[in-house]
């Protein structure tokens, strides 16, 4: 019996603002590009959006700013802020709400200037009293611990690690939009400034501006657009702790829960998938992914994606834009995993197009390893 | 809770503790599980019978990572989370020990430090 949810709604229209450096660009100058460029590819007037969808890091009310911006005054608005996986979370709540009739054209939206703004990571996160003192570098120093863990339980190995940079710098090369272009060996990756072990520079996600936005309406409205539709077939949140002192496991995230509970109401299993967008703010999460999503055995991640296995021509595509290591990472990087996964599923991918994509994973990650979001896109063949 | 407990919230209580010299963590009555860090009422059962107790301050490095720093901005650090033998996790720091030798399964001690200003917990090797 297929979730009530699946195929009723779909995107319709996607676009970047930005992305790399846009100097002298504000936050919600490029949101507000990307609002207006996705509902310009969607063939639908700004006017008529009546739900939108946003989380910034730099707005503490991202939907009345948005909102104001663009001039709109939705009947249906979602703020929710879990990190980096707000928009695989807003895409589920997109859903219910067009799907219940509380709207019938939905905005999802992000902009961030973090790279020409300040050159680092913008969060508007409060400090956690009972880590604080102890001076963690945030977020890096919570990914370290994990890999750390994942290191000593499973045997993983730092050139495993430089594996994941290396692959998602080969989708990079493909991809004119992609920030971080050229070469990169896995002897790079190693050699690169160690700045929390066992994480080098080149372990971690960039830091560039960007803004993006996709429009989303029921299914009914979405055949009759001018864009190939990438219908929402199921998501699923899962939580289990803020601080990564309170992770039950390091080497076991939530998406353990949210991607079991997505593939069902997706009806799908892991041979179905095409594409996977994997949230890959450093190396240790597309290897923990890619374990707590069922690709591989817990522990095997590592070996998994050894030997070019998640490259370009390996045997699984992950983050055919680059990533958030070489493509792009404005702060919260979900918003960017959908626009690429719709363009796979339109065939709009150019040399990184995949020769078959009908099926997308698109997993969102947020806060230290906390909030995990898993959402499956899919073509009209996929229904 | 204890009668000779501090005023205030769980989380200033602990605070007042650690300023009398007490490594104090919290522990539920019916279900005789500790908690950390400091809550009104036991994670998931919401049982608020929690009563503060001594912790024994023996522990177990979970995970470890080294801050790399230049020497003259202040040296690489350590940031460690530690299993204490009661089984809750913290995050602190192993002192007197170069920041990357502390491994995974070592044995911690804890003492209190004076971080910024406020007592902490840091730990030592055991």
């Amino acid at each position: 019996m297929p979730h009530p949810l699946r195929g009723k709604t779909a995107i319709v229209g996607v676009a970047t603002a930005g992305t790399g450096e846009a100097h002298g660009r504000s936050p919600i100058e490029l949101l507000g590009e990307a609002a207006v460029k996705a509902c310009a590819d969607a063939g639908i007037g700004l006017a008529e959006v009546d739900g939108i969808f946003a989380a910034t890091s730099t707005h503490a009310l991202p939907t009345l700013s948005a909102s104001e911006y663009l001039g709109i005054r939705p009947k249906f608005t979602d703020g929710t802020n879990v990190g980096g996986s707000s928009f695989e979370a807003h895409m589920l709540h997109a859903a219910l709400a067009l799907d219940a009739g509380l709207c019938d054209v939905a905005l999802i939206c992000y902009g961030s200037n973090q790279r020409t703004a300040s050159g680092r990571l913008v969060s508007m996160s409060e400090p956690q009293p009972f880590e604080a003192p102890y001076r963690p570098r945030h977020p890096i120093n919570a990914y370290a611990l994990a890999a750390n863990r994942h290191m000593h339980q499973f045997g993983t190995t730092r050139e495993q690690l430089a594996e994941v940079a290396v692959a998602a710098r080969g989708w990079a090369n493909l991809n004119p939009e992609a920030f971080a272009r050229g070469p990169l060996s896995i002897a790079d990756v190693l050699a690169a400034r160690m700045v929390s072990d066992p994480l080098t520079s080149r372990d971690c996600c960039l830091v560039t501006d960007g803004g993006a936005a996709a429009i989303m309406v029921r299914a009914d409205r979405a055949r009759h657009l001018k864009r190939k539709p990438a219908y929402f077939l199921g998501g699923a949140a899962a939580q289990w702790h803020r601080t990564i002192s309170q992770m039950p496991d390091l080497t076991v995230s939530a998406a353990a829960e949210s991607g079991p509970r997505a593939f069902q109401m997706a009806g799908l299993s892991q041979k179905d998938v095409d594409l996977l967008m994997l949230y890959d703010a450093f190396t240790i999460n597309t290897i923990l992914f890619l374990e707590d999503l069922g690709f591989c055995p817990k522990g095997e991640g590592g070996r998994f994606v050894s030997g070019g296995a998640i490259a370009p021509g390996g045997r699984l595509a992950v983050n055919t834009n680059g990533g958030g290591l070489s493509c792009v990472h404005p702060g919260m990087y979900g918003m960017f995993l959908i626009v690429e996964a719709v363009r796979q599923l339109r065939g709009e991918a150019g040399e990184r197009q995949l020769k078959r994509c009908e099926v997308a994973l698109v997993h969102g990650n947020g806060g230290t390893l906390s909030s995990q979001v898993t959402a499956f896109l899919g073509g009209p063949a996929a229904l | 809770m204890s009668a000779d407990a501090p005023k205030g919230g769980p989380e200033a209580q602990y605070r007042a503790f650690l300023a009398q010299g007490r490594f104090m963590i919290q522990r539920s009555r019916s279900s005789g599980r500790h908690v950390f860090y400091p809550r009104v009422a036991e994670p998931g059962t919401g049982a608020t019978d929690l009563e503060w107790v001594e912790a024994k301050g023996t522990g177990t490095v979970y995970a470890t990572t080294v801050n790399r720093r230049r020497p003259e901005d202040g040296g690489s650090y350590n940031v460690a989370l530690i299993d204490l033998d009661e089984g809750v996790r913290m995050m602190s720091r192993v002192d007197n020990i170069a920041p990357d030798k502390v491994v995974i399964g070592m044995k911690v001690k804890a003492r209190i430090a004076e971080i910024d200003g406020a007592p902490q917990i840091v730990f030592d090797p055991a």
